[in-house]
């Protein structure tokens, strides 16, 4: 039986992340540098789209990322509320600001898609808008997290709107898809795509690793930062190895 | 049962409280209507009077102006009980804060959401909707209003004592009502164009039914959390 809790505490994960860290960093560059080669160099010219199509090496990668960091989000904050572990408020707070990345991202490359073959920077479809919504929620949390002084309140409460907003996520996207349906408006359809060559799918795939292993070599980053910033009283940052050499 | 009727009572003696309080204070229910009452004047006039386009833009636009009105009091929900301790001994009643909670969205809903529906027919005439159509509006508005009040409250709880409370509301709270607005001004839409305004009520009423089981809950979850 693995003790899952050993590393729920800060002292414990601290190290830890810091050994963690350059494995990831590691692992993006390597899938990044793989995932660019095949997406400029590999896949076929789309023969509706031309070379412009490649963006979606970039964008649906990120897309992918907004969702499941905010995901993962909810998932931290459910187990900080549940178990009251400290280290749960801090890997959601970590997680923020990298997926509100990903959802502006996701949308600017999807502008600078849309542009060249729709001729317009955005339309009102279900997808775009739900992930600008999902880009608010990101900014929100982080607000609120930011407007609360004493960061184990924030993080509780950080938590709660997590998981206020990870139900409302799927509701969102469906009314706004029925409300599209129902304007008509953009003639646009994205789900009409021929079939999908198999090295640009991979491509792809590849690309989304080397944003997961990103997402992870930055959030465990800043967690560390912000474990050293709050527990800076406490023995076990004094007794860190870096910190005794600081000093 | 006496603890079901104990709890009633409770639920009572925190909806009658905040009535009370707003009834002393009157100016405060009146500014939140005002507000509605201005926001839709000044639409036509700067959009244009063309009565085609603003039966267009109406049930969009009465909807946005009872998103910001509703925001408006939303603030005050807890604020003032937070500020003087009221909050904490309600925490600290033997009935469920969960009951007090949902007596006080009432009171909200009673004072910043009823009164929007029963102003909406005059708005309404005022861009030249029909008459049936604003039957729906109407209807969409009674079951949209306490949605709003009750998701807010989520915000207005996980806000208390946060630095600049009053704007991160608005923050937090207007992405989460993008469903309310979708259903509600899409039902009085949907019912002008002749397909009929059942399918998005039903959805509205769906969601009320959600977050009337879920909100108090979270609202009492958010309001443990800033009396720590």
């Amino acid at each position: 039986m693995i003790n899952w809790f050993k590393f729920s505490a800060p002292s414990t994960f601290y190290p830890l992340a810091g050994k963690l860290v350059p494995v990831f960093w590691l692992l993006a560059a390597i899938f990044g540098a793989i995932g660019l080669y095949i997406g400029f160099f590999v896949a076929p010219t789309d023969a509706q789209q031309g070379e412009g199509y490649r963006i979606i090496f970039i964008h649906v990668p990120a897309s992918w990322m907004s969702m499941f960091i905010y995901c993962v989000m909810a998932f931290w904050s459910l187990l900080g509320l549940t178990f009251g572990t400290r280290l749960s408020g801090m890997m959601t707070t970590a997680l923020a600001p990298t997926g509100a990345l990903f959802a502006f991202l996701s949308l600017w490359t999807g502008a600078l898609w849309g542009k060249p073959m729709w001729g317009t920077w955005w339309v009102w479809d279900a997808r775009l808008t739900s992930e600008l919504i999902l880009f608010f929620l990101y900014l929100g949390y982080m607000a609120l997290h930011a407007a609360i002084d004493d960061p184990r309140r924030a993080d509780r409460a950080g938590a709660v709107l997590s998981l206020v907003g990870v139900v409302n996520v799927p509701i969102i996207y469906f009314s706004v898809k029925w409300w599209n349906t129902l304007h008509q408006g953009a003639s646009v359809s994205l789900t009409k795509s021929a079939s999908m060559a198999s090295t640009m799918l991979w491509g792809m795939l590849i690309m989304a690793l080397a944003f997961w292993a990103y997402t992870l070599a930055v959030a465990l980053m800043r967690a560390r930062a912000i474990m050293l910033e709050r527990e800076a009283n406490t023995e076990w940052v004094k007794h860190l190895p870096d910190i005794r050499r600081a000093a | 049962m006496p603890q079901l009727f104990a709890m009633f009572a409770a639920y009572f003696a925190a909806l009658n409280r905040d009535l009370l309080l707003v009834m002393r204070r009157k100016t405060e229910v009146l500014t939140a209507l005002f507000f509605f009452v201005i926001v839709t004047t000044l639409l036509p006039l700067g959009i244009g009077p063309e009565p085609d386009l603003l039966r267009k833009i109406a049930p969009g636009a009465m909807w946005i102006a009872a998103l910001l009105a509703t925001l408006l009091g939303l603030q005050r929900l807890f604020a003032a009980d937070h500020a003087d301790g009221t909050l904490e001994q309600m925490a600290l009643s033997p009935e469920p804060l969960s009951i007090l909670v949902a007596g006080k969205i009432t009171a909200h809903w009673l004072v910043c959401g009823l009164p929007l529906v029963l102003l909406a027919p005059v708005i309404g005439l005022q861009f030249d909707l029909p008459t049936d159509a604003i039957g729906i509006l109407m209807l969409s508005l009674l079951i949209g209003t306490p949605l709003l009040s009750l998701i807010g409250a989520i915000g207005a709880a996980l806000t208390l004592g946060a630095r600049g409370s009053a704007l991160l509301v608005s923050l937090l709270v207007l992405p989460l009502y993008v469903p309310t607005l979708i259903f509600g001004a899409g039902a009085v839409e949907s019912y002008i164009t002749g397909l009929g305004a059942a399918g998005h009520l039903s959805l509205l009423g769906a969601l009320l039914v959600l977050a009337i089981a879920f909100s108090p809950w979270a609202t009492t979850a958010a309001l443990r959390i800033s009396l720590e």
